[in-house]
């Protein structure tokens, strides 16, 4: 027998989920809503925030400051950039450990998994070293690259178990109808695995956009994504409340976009195919 | 034609050997089965025919052409496998267009080939849905269509009815036995189930470890097995078998006599028991009589009017008893 729901036990988990989610939200409702107030009205207290006049200064301040389109365009570059070149990289990887895997390719998944245990900040004195005499230091080439490598074991990872659940048995399949290795990759697989690797890309570019660690380590200017874009306003000294909630709302207004359209594919990538 | 020769065809996985070299010839038309019980090596044989599996050491040859280093693409075999293989994201028709696709043959000449097949199995109304709105019984037929539309040399079924009901399986069957008639293209069929085999196959290949026991006609198996192996695999209820100096009287290590082949009397007979399990058909009675050599299974044909707890006396009908040496292997 399933369990009884009364209308009273419904509405009392009805309201708690929703001050749960709430509570969960409120950080970035409360940063919309600053950053549309004064910096003086932004600092005082809660409902004085709520009842005194609303404004649009803080953007026009933070438009004036700084090029935010520039800052925009690094994040988009990057972002999808690494995106790509991490899925260019792992989807034959991902391909050959789940159809033809050999005795040691747990292990192999498992050492690309336990680079990510590893603290970024162990190797960011190299790394800065490294970019120093590359010539990197501020490029989005440099960028892409850090960040391709940094996502690539999640990439390959989420690939695999996408791959690994297409029954090798169609696959088959093709090859007993006649089909070569390019008709079976173009006809059969790539079908078959495109969900899959639309919620890689997806779930990837989103990690990319708000990575902070490498793009404020290794960019000054030019190169600076949304993220450090953000970090300009946070000063120990000044009013900057207001424009620094304007800058955050402008650098995570496009991700909320695209995450609020792709929610379908984002939650089957987040699941990592463990539902089907 | 569809003629397929293994000769001395092995196969081995890293140091475990599935297959001893194994020779075997299935001759064009027929309708071969390979039965044995799991893991017996007779799905990686039929494998191996396919291409799927690479042959260690032997060689495989269709037409007396050897196929041993041609890819499954190029040796004009189709298959249909036990989960159906179906590609999801296409539709019927294009699920059973693909392998004509593959084979570049003219859009005109693949939509009649899709109509007759789809008219001989029933799938005409179905043509546009994908697989995963069809049922079981829907999804084998689709996967019949892919495999007969190629025209090819020879079938391969790899326990294709495993995943149906019962009532379902017994049709499929039939239709597969029909089609054979009706194409008379080679077939070759794995099954674990012995009832399928003796119902469809020309020719049975019972396997056991990867051995060929025995190969030779339903009725051939049924009435002389070269050992205890295929005595006891072949047949329904299974033979039973004594030893001790009951065989002894014989001549032989162990005898077997088949369920259908005792006579049970109430009154008098050779060996005295006590009736347990009585399991009633309506066309037939199969009774568990327990005696001094062990459980003996009994067919007696309509109804019986024995009960559990009753002593009853059996007679085996000596024409039909198999002597068997120590080795299992079948005395003449």
């Amino acid at each position: 027998m399933s369990r009884a729901v009364t209308p009273r036990r419904k509405a009392i988990t009805t309201v708690l989920a929703w001050i749960v989610g709430f509570l969960i939200f409120f950080p970035i409702l409360w940063t919309i809503v600053l950053s549309f107030k004064s910096e003086g009205d932004a600092i005082s207290a809660p409902l004085n925030v709520l009842t005194s006049t609303w404004t649009m200064e803080s953007y026009e301040a933070v438009q004036e400051r700084s090029n935010y389109f520039l800052h925009f365009w690094n994040s988009v570059v990057i972002s999808f950039g690494s995106t790509i070149a991490a899925l260019v990289i792992a989807i034959p990887a991902a391909w050959a450990m789940a159809f033809v895997p050999g005795k040691r390719t747990k292990d192999v998944l498992m050492w690309m998994l336990s680079t990510k245990m590893m603290p970024a900040v162990g190797v960011l004195v190299p790394i800065y070293l490294l970019f120093r005499d590359m010539g990197l230091l501020d490029t989005r080439t440099g960028l892409v690259i850090v960040l391709t490598l940094m996502n690539l074991p999640i990439v390959v990872w989420m690939l695999y178990t996408y791959f690994k659940e297409i029954p090798s048995e169609i696959l088959e399949a093709a090859r007993m109808d006649g089909a070569t290795l390019r008709s079976e990759i173009l006809y059969v697989l790539t079908p078959m695995a495109v969900p899959g690797i639309a919620s890689t890309l997806l779930l990837n570019v989103i990690l990319a956009w708000n990575e902070a660690f490498w793009t404020l380590n290794l960019t000054a200017a030019k190169a600076a994504p949304l993220t450090a874009f953000i970090a300009s306003y946070s000063s120990p000294e000044g009013l900057f409340y207001a424009k620094l909630s304007a800058a955050s709302t402008l650098a995570i207004a496009p991700i909320l976009i695209l995450g609020w359209f792709s929610q379908k594919q984002l939650v089957r990538g987040l699941t990592f195919g463990a539902v089907k | 034609m569809g003629k397929i020769q293994l000769k001395s065809v092995r196969k081995a996985f890293g140091d475990v050997e599935v297959i001893p070299p194994l020779d075997l010839t299935i001759n064009d038309g027929e309708f071969v089965v390979f039965v044995g019980p799991s893991g017996c090596g007779k799905s990686t044989l039929l494998r191996l025919i396919a291409g799927l599996e690479d042959v260690t050491s032997g060689e495989i040859s269709i037409n007396d052409t050897p196929v041993t280093a041609l890819p499954p693409a190029k040796r004009g075999l189709a298959m249909v496998f036990q989960s159906y293989a179906l590609y999801p994201h296409m539709s019927v028709k294009k699920n059973i267009a693909f392998p004509m696709k593959m084979a570049g043959l003219p859009v005109e000449e693949q939509e009649k080939r899709i109509e007759a097949a789809a008219k001989a199995l029933n799938l005409t109304d179905y043509l546009d849905r994908k697989p995963g709105q069809l049922s079981g019984g829907q999804r084998q037929r689709v996967a019949i269509g892919r495999a007969i539309v190629r025209e090819p040399t020879a079938f391969l079924f790899d326990e294709p009815l495993s995943n149906l009901d019962a009532a379902l399986r017994v049709n499929m069957r039939l239709e597969i036995s029909e089609l054979h008639q009706k194409l008379a293209t080679t077939m070759i069929y794995v099954t674990h189930d012995q009832v399928e085999a003796m119902t469809m196959a020309d020719k049975i290949v019972v396997l056991h470890a990867g051995r060929i026991e025995q190969v030779g006609s339903p009725l051939e198996l049924y009435r002389k097995p070269q050992n205890r192996f295929v005595a006891g695999f072949i047949g329904s209820p299974k033979m039973n078998f004594i030893e001790g100096a009951e065989a002894a009287k014989h001549g032989a290590h162990a005898i077997g006599i088949r369920p259908e082949h005792i006579a049970i009397s109430a009154t008098e007979g050779a060996w005295k028991g006590t009736v347990g399990v009585s399991e009633h058909l309506g066309s037939d009675t199969f009774l568990h009589v327990a005696t001094e050599f062990g459980t003996i299974n009994v067919r007696a044909g309509g109804e019986v009017n024995l009960h559990h707890g009753d002593t009853v006396y059996l007679t085996p009908d000596l024409e039909q008893l198999h002597r068997f040496d120590a080795e299992g292997r079948a005395l003449a």
